[in-house]
């Protein structure tokens, strides 16, 4: 199949995402103990220079199926943002507080933002692939 | 959250090509579903704020098994079985499951994963003083890959497949180029499932 070139945006949003997962893994995997903030800090500014990276990269591009994007992308925010939200009310209830609850906090919003935007990019890169292509 | 269950159908190009001009009717998202999806959110959060024990091992466990038989079951049996039908009946089919995918597998995740949670806590297994902490952080990176490649490559392409499918003239071309990212992922997947199985039974026995 011929595609026009694109930005590798789902490859950097799964490795944005392996990275809050990381993240979390580390977090988690030290509990009860106090745990070091440093290395989360480091996934967590990665994973979120990694989405910034993604969004420039997909605004230069020309010609997008833009409105398929946001009708998908919406959507699915509001999805992910439900999600995120009940995670963040285990983490709360679990007590969770201080810089812990900032990075994972922070965390989610990466994880909110990020996947409904990999959705959008995977449908709308195919908006206008009806015809394009015989059958 | 897509998942194995998604990438065992695979709709063959020829079936998109043969299929009518004609918009097929059926819903991306299920709205009666949603109603559903609520009910099992609350119940969740109802778990979590009550901190009881039989309600959050319900909620993992039977999250738990849903996901791991629709996985297995879907990839293992059914994917083949539909592989054999006919090729309006696969695309009847497939119109029919994958929207249906859409809402059961992230709830059935968050469900297992938030109950899971909350239920190590309560219980002790998540911390590190449990003699088997290794095994939940191996469960940590099993889940954490399942998540990387569900969140960042089955579900973008399930919701693609499914409005290319709803175009009057989907393009089979795309359908094949998003139908084998399902089948590269669902092997790791289905192996990522059999890893949980052995994980989840060893803690369960100690």
């Amino acid at each position: 199949m011929s595609e026009r070139a694109l930005p590798p945006v789902t490859q950097l949003g799964m490795a944005s995402l392996a990275l809050i997962v990381a993240g979390g893994i580390y977090l988690s995997a030290h509990l009860p103990h106090h745990v070091p903030l440093g290395p989360a800090i480091a996934l967590l500014t990665a994973s979120a220079l990694l989405l910034v990276g993604n969004v420039i990269a997909l605004s230069r591009v020309r010609d997008f199926a833009w409105e398929r994007f946001f009708t998908v992308g919406k959507w699915s925010l509001l999805a992910y943002v439900v999600i995120a939200g009940m995670i963040e009310y285990a983490f709360v209830q679990d007590h969770i507080h201080g810089g812990a609850l900032v990075v994972l906090t922070l965390s989610l919003v990466v994880f909110a933002v990020h996947v409904p935007m990999l959705v959008g990019f995977t449908v709308a890169r195919y908006e206008h692939s009806e015809g394009r292509v015989a059958a | 959250m897509a998942d194995t269950a998604i990438s065992a159908p695979p709709v063959a190009v020829e079936a998109v090509a043969e299929a009518p001009a004609a918009r097929l009717d059926f819903e991306i998202v299920p709205r009666r579903g949603l109603v559903l999806v609520a009910v099992a959110a609350v119940a969740l959060i109802v778990a979590i704020a009550s901190n009881k024990l039989w309600p959050l091992t319900f909620l993992h466990v039977a999250g738990g098994a849903a996901w791991t038989i629709i996985d297995l079951f879907l990839g293992l049996v059914l994917g083949p079985i539909m592989g054999q039908m006919s090729v309006p009946a696969r695309v009847e089919f497939t119109t029919r499951l994958m929207p249906k995918m859409v809402l059961i597998m992230p709830t059935v995740v968050t469900l297992t994963l938030a109950a899971g949670w909350q239920l190590g806590l309560k219980e002790g297994t998540v911390l590190t003083s449990h003699p088997l902490h290794g095994w939940v952080v191996a469960s940590f990176i099993v889940v954490g890959v399942m998540s990387v490649l569900a969140l960042g490559l089955l579900e973008p392409a399930n919701i693609a497949v499914l409005i290319e499918l709803k175009k009057p003239r989907p393009n089979p071309e795309v359908i094949e180029h998003l139908m084998k990212r399902f089948i590269y992922c669902a092997g790791i997947l289905g192996l990522m499932q059999v890893a949980t199985l052995v994980i989840m039974t060893k803690l369960a026995s100690g």
